[in-house]
C-alpha cells in the first residue's frame, strides 16, 4: 500500500495564500484536516483528487509513493472521493452504483458476485435492487464508501462525510468507515469541522489558520 | 485515437458546428437578398448593380400603410406584451397562481403560432364562437353581424394574436432570468422595506431582471414585425404588412419580381431594424425617467388596480388562447352549423373521414422533418453545453448573440436570400434543404429550454464518476446524459413544437416539395373551409402535444423505481 505524499504544497487565489501544506499519510492512516470556512480545506482535497476550479493556483507535488498524481486527469489518480452527500446516481439502483465503481475485471457473474459479497460485508445483501433514494443515511453513507472501495483507490479523501449524518448513526457510521479505510490500508485525508469526528480518528489533525497557515498539533510536520 | 482525445475533438468541435448553423444561413441568406435588392442576379440576367429593384419597389400601392403596419402591430404587441408580463410577475411572483401558470407555459408555448391564430381567428370572426355566445340574447343578432374582425385595417386582430403567444414566451424566458438575478432574495429585501408586492417587483427586481430579458424581447420585436403565417391569418389583406406582400412577390410567376422581392426583404429588415432601435430608444428614456422613480421611497404605486388589472389580462389571454383551440376542435367535428347556435349538433365525423387520405403526407412529413431537425440541434445543443461544462466558464456575450441571431433578423429576409442563393449554387430545394431550415430555428430554443437545467447540474456527480475512474465519455453517457434525461427530453419536445410550427422555412426552402400540416393549415386559412382547416389546425397542436406527453411519460416509465429521479422527489 501506498503512502500519499503532499510536497511543498501551496494553493493561491489571486495574490492571497490560502495554504502551505508538506505531510505524508501513512498507509492505513486517517489525517484530519480542521480549520474555519474559507481556509481552503475543501480546495486541499479538490488539488489532490484533480477538481481544482481554475480560480486557484497550486505548487507543489502530490505523490503516491514515487507516483507523482498532481499531473493526472483526475479518473486516472485512483483517489476515492466522498463528499458530504453520498451522492448515489438516482438513475442507478444500489448494485448499479457499485458496478459503476468496480474496476472492470472478470466475468459479468464474477462482478456480480464480488458486489454481493461487498453488500454482503455490510449487511446490505438485500439491497442490491434498491432504489437508493429509499436508503437511510446510514444506508447511503455505507453504500457510497463500497462504491470508492470497489473502485480499488490507492488513497481516499472525504470532504465532511459525516456532517448530513444524523447524530444517533454518526458514531456508528464513523467508527465503520475508519475501520474500513484502515482495515483497507489506505491512506486517508478528511476535511472536517466537527471536533469529535477529529478525535474519532485518534490520529493526527492539522489546524488550517486564516493566514495560511497549517499548525500540526500532533507532531511538527506541518509548517508555515 | 483515444477515447479521451475522441471526446475532446468532438465536445471541441460542435459548438462551432452550433455557431456554423446559427450564423452561416442567416449571414449567406442577407448577403442572398442583398445582391439581387441591387439588380445583380445573373441567373436571372442581372449583370450590373443598379437601384431599379428599389425605385420599382417604391412604386408599389401602398407601401408606407404596409411598413406602418409591421412597425405597428410589431411594436405595439411586443409593449403590450411585456406590460403584461411584468404587472403578472410583479403581482403574482410567489403565488399559487403564478405556480400554476408556470406549469402550463411549456405546453402553451408549443401551441403553434398558425394555429393560435387560426383559433382566435374562428373564436373572433363575425361567425365565430364569440359572436355566437352572445347572439341573439345579448346581442340581438339574428344574422353574422358586419364587421371586419379578424383582418381589420388597423392591425388590431393580429396585435391580439401576437400577444396570446408572446406572453407565454416571454414568461417562459423570464422563469431563468428570474432565479438568475435573484428575484427572490431582492423582493425579499424590498417587501421587508414596507414596499408592495408590484412596486418592490418593480423597483427591487426589474432592474436586474430587464437586461436579462433583453434579447428574448428583441427576438419578439423581430418576429412581430416580419411574421407572415399569423398575419395572413389576422393581417388586413388590403395592404397585407409587409412581409406578407414580399413572399407574395417572391411567389410570382414573373421571375424579374424577385429583384422586387429582393429589395423588399431589405426594406422589411431595415424596418425590423428600426423597431429595435426605436425600442432601444424607449428603453433609455424609461430607465433615465425611472431613475428617480426608483430611489423616490414611495412604497407603492396603484398596486392593487395594476394587479387587478394583470390578473384579468392574463386570464384574458390564455381564455382567448383554450377557447380558440376549443372552437378548432368545434369546427372539426361540425356538419352544418347555422348561425347563431352556440354548439354544432349533431356533432360529425365525416369532415374527419374525408380528410384521412391527404393528411397521411403532410403528417409524414412533418413528423420527418421535425424528428430529424430536433436530434440535430439536440445534439449541436448539447455538445456546446458539455464544452461549456468543460471550459468552466459560462457562455460569452457574442456567442449569446449568435444564439440569437435567427430570431433577431427577420426570417423573411435571410429565407428569401438563402432560396436566391440555393439556386445560384445549384442545390435543389427540397426535404434536406428544410430540415437544415427548420434546426436553424429549432436550436436555440433547445439551447434556451436546456441551458439552465444542463448548468445548474451539480459538478460533484462528474467528480464523483471522475474519482471513481470514468473517462468523459462514460460521465457523458452513464452520468449526465441519464440524471438530464428529463429536461433534454423536454426541450427535444420544445424543439419538435417550434418544427412543426415553422411555415416559411418549409415554403421557402422546400418550394412546394415539402408539404406539412402547418402549410396546410396556413394556406387553407386563407380559403373558405373551416372544417378542414379545424383538422390541419389541431393536427398541428396535437403532434407536439405527443412529443411533449412522450417527454414526460419516457424518463417517468425508464425511472419509475427510481424516487430520486421522480419529478415530485425535486
Amino acid at each position: 500500500m501506498a503512502s500519499l505524499i503532499l510536497d511543498d504544497i501551496v494553493i493561491e487565489q489571486g495574490q492571497h495564500r490560502l495554504l502551505s501544506l508538506d505531510t505524508t499519510v501513512e498507509p492505513g492512516e486517517v489525517l484530519t484536516v480542521m480549520g474555519p470556512s474559507g481556509v481552503g480545506k475543501s480546495t486541499l482535497l479538490a488539488y489532490i483528487a484533480g477538481f481544482l476550479s481554475p480560480a486557484f493556483q497550486a505548487q507543489g507535488r502530490v505523490l503516491l509513493d514515487d507516483t507523482r498524481i498532481d499531473t493526472l486527469p483526475a479518473e486516472q489518480r485512483h483517489v476515492g472521493l466522498l463528499f458530504q452527500d453520498p451522492l448515489l446516481f438516482p438513475h442507478l439502483d444500489v448494485a448499479g452504483n457499485l458496478a459503476f465503481g468496480m474496476v472492470r475485471e472478470g466475468t459479468r457473474r464474477q462482478r456480480r458476485e464480488r458486489i454481493q459479497k461487498a453488500l454482503a460485508s455490510v449487511g446490505l445483501e438485500a439491497f442490491a435492487k434498491r432504489d437508493p433514494a429509499t436508503l437511510s443515511g446510514g444506508q447511503k453513507a455505507r453504500v457510497a464508501l463500497l462504491r470508492v472501495l470497489l473502485s480499488q483507490p490507492r488513497a481516499i479523501l472525504l470532504d465532511e462525510p459525516f456532517s448530513k449524518l444524523d447524530a444517533e448513526r454518526r458514531g456508528e457510521i464513523r467508527h465503520w468507515v475508519f475501520e474500513r479505510v484502515r482495515h483497507s490500508r489506505l491512506p486517508t485525508l478528511m476535511v472536517t469541522h466537527d471536533e469529535a469526528d477529529a478525535q474519532a480518528t485518534g490520529g493526527r489533525i492539522l489546524r488550517l489558520t486564516e493566514r495560511g497557515i497549517a499548525m500540526g498539533t500532533t507532531d511538527q510536520e506541518a509548517r508555515t | 485515437m483515444n477515447a479521451a482525445f475522441t471526446y475532446r475533438l468532438i465536445v471541441g468541435t460542435l459548438p462551432w458546428l452550433t455557431i456554423a448553423l446559427l450564423s452561416v444561413p442567416v449571414a449567406a441568406g442577407v448577403l442572398g437578398a442583398l445582391t439581387p435588392a441591387f439588380g445583380w442576379l445573373p441567373a436571372l440576367g442581372g449583370d450590373h448593380l443598379s437601384l431599379a429593384p428599389w425605385r420599382q419597389l417604391a412604386q408599389v400601392p401602398g407601401l408606407f400603410d404596409m411598413a406602418r403596419l409591421s412597425f405597428v402591430t410589431g411594436l405595439a404587441s411586443a409593449a403590450l406584451s411585456l406590460g403584461l408580463v411584468v404587472l403578472f410577475l410583479g403581482s403574482f411572483l410567489q403565488t399559487p397562481l403564478y405556480r400554476r401558470i408556470q406549469r402550463w407555459l411549456s405546453p402553451l408555448l408549443a401551441v403553434p403560432h398558425a394555429a393560435a391564430a387560426i383559433g382566435l381567428a374562428f373564436l373572433l370572426a363575425p361567425t365565430g364562437w364569440a359572436a355566437r355566445g352572445i347572439s341573439p340574447w345579448l346581442s340581438g343578432w339574428a344574422y353574422p353581424p358586419d364587421y371586419a374582425f379578424p383582418g381589420d385595417a388597423w392591425g388590431l386582430s393580429l396585435i391580439l394574436g401576437l400577444v396570446v403567444k408572446e406572453v407565454p414566451f416571454l414568461l417562459l424566458m423570464s422563469l431563468a432570468a428570474l432565479v438568475q438575478c435573484q428575484a427572490g432574495e431582492r423582493l425579499t429585501v424590498a417587501r421587508s422595506l414596507g414596499y408592495r408586492p408590484l412596486t418592490a417587483f418593480l423597483k427591487g427586481v426589474m432592474p436586474g431582471l430587464y437586461p436579462l430579458l433583453r434579447l428574448p424581447l428583441y427576438a419578439v420585436i423581430a418576429f412581430a414585425t416580419s411574421t407572415v403565417d399569423v398575419a395572413m391569418i389576422l393581417g388586413p389583406t388590403t395592404p397585407p404588412p409587409l412581409a406578407v406582400a414580399v413572399v407574395g412577390w417572391l411567389h410570382d410567376p414573373a421571375l424579374s419580381m424577385r429583384f422586387m422581392a429582393s429589395a423588399g426583404a431589405m426594406l422589411q429588415l431595415l424596418l425590423t431594424l428600426a423597431a429595435l432601435l426605436t425600442w432601444w430608444s424607449l428603453e433609455r428614456l424609461v430607465a433615465r425617467a425611472s431613475r428617480g422613480w426608483c430611489r423616490d421611497g414611495r412604497r407603492q404605486c396603484g398596486d392593487r388596480w395594476l394587479g387587478g388589472v394583470a390578473w384579468l389580462a392574463m386570464r384574458a389571454v390564455l381564455g382567448l388562447m383554450m377557447a380558440g383551440l376549443a372552437g378548432l376542435a368545434l369546427w372539426s367535428v361540425a356538419g352544418y352549423w347555422p348561425f347563431p347556435h352556440f354548439l354544432p349538433w349533431p356533432p360529425t365525423a365525416h369532415n374527419w373521414l374525408n380528410a384521412v387520405d391527404g393528411l397521411i403526407s403532410p403528417v409524414w412529413q412533418s413528423l420527418g422533418v421535425a424528428l430529424a431537425a430536433t436530434l440535430m440541434s439536440v445534439v449541436l445543443v448539447l455538445g456546446a453545453l458539455e464544452a461549456e461544462t468543460q471550459r468552466r466558464r459560462p457562455m460569452r456575450p457574442w456567442a449569446q448573440l449568435i444564439l440569437y441571431l435567427p430570431l433577431l433578423v427577420p426570417s423573411v429576409a435571410f429565407l428569401f436570400g438563402l432560396v436566391m442563393m440555393q439556386a445560384q449554387v445549384g442545390v435543389r430545394p427540397g426535404l434536406g434543404a428544410v430540415i437544415v431550415g427548420h434546426a436553424v430555428f429549432v436550436l436555440p430554443y433547445v439551447f434556451l429550454s436546456l441551458a439552465e437545467s444542463y448548468r445548474r447540474l451539480d459538478p460533484r456527480w462528474s467528480q464523483q464518476a471522475r474519482s471513481l475512474g470514468a473517462g468523459p465519455w462514460r460521465i457523458f453517457l452513464r452520468v449526465r446524459l441519464p440524471l438530464l434525461l428529463a429536461p433534454i427530453l423536454t426541450a427535444a419536445a420544445v424543439g419538435f413544437a417550434v418544427s412543426i410550427g415553422q411555415y416559411l422555412p418549409t415554403i421557402l426552402l422546400g418550394a412546394g416539395r415539402v408539404v406539412t400540416v402547418t402549410t396546410e393549415a396556413v394556406n387553407l386559412a386563407s380559403g373558405g373551409d373551416r372544417r378542414l382547416t379545424a383538422i390541419y389546425a389541431l393536427l398541428q397542436l396535437l403532434l407536439p402535444a405527443l412529443g411533449f406527453l412522450l417527454a414526460m411519460l419516457v424518463p417517468r416509465y425508464l425511472f419509475r423505481r427510481r424516487r430520486g429521479l421522480l419529478p415530485s422527489a425535486d
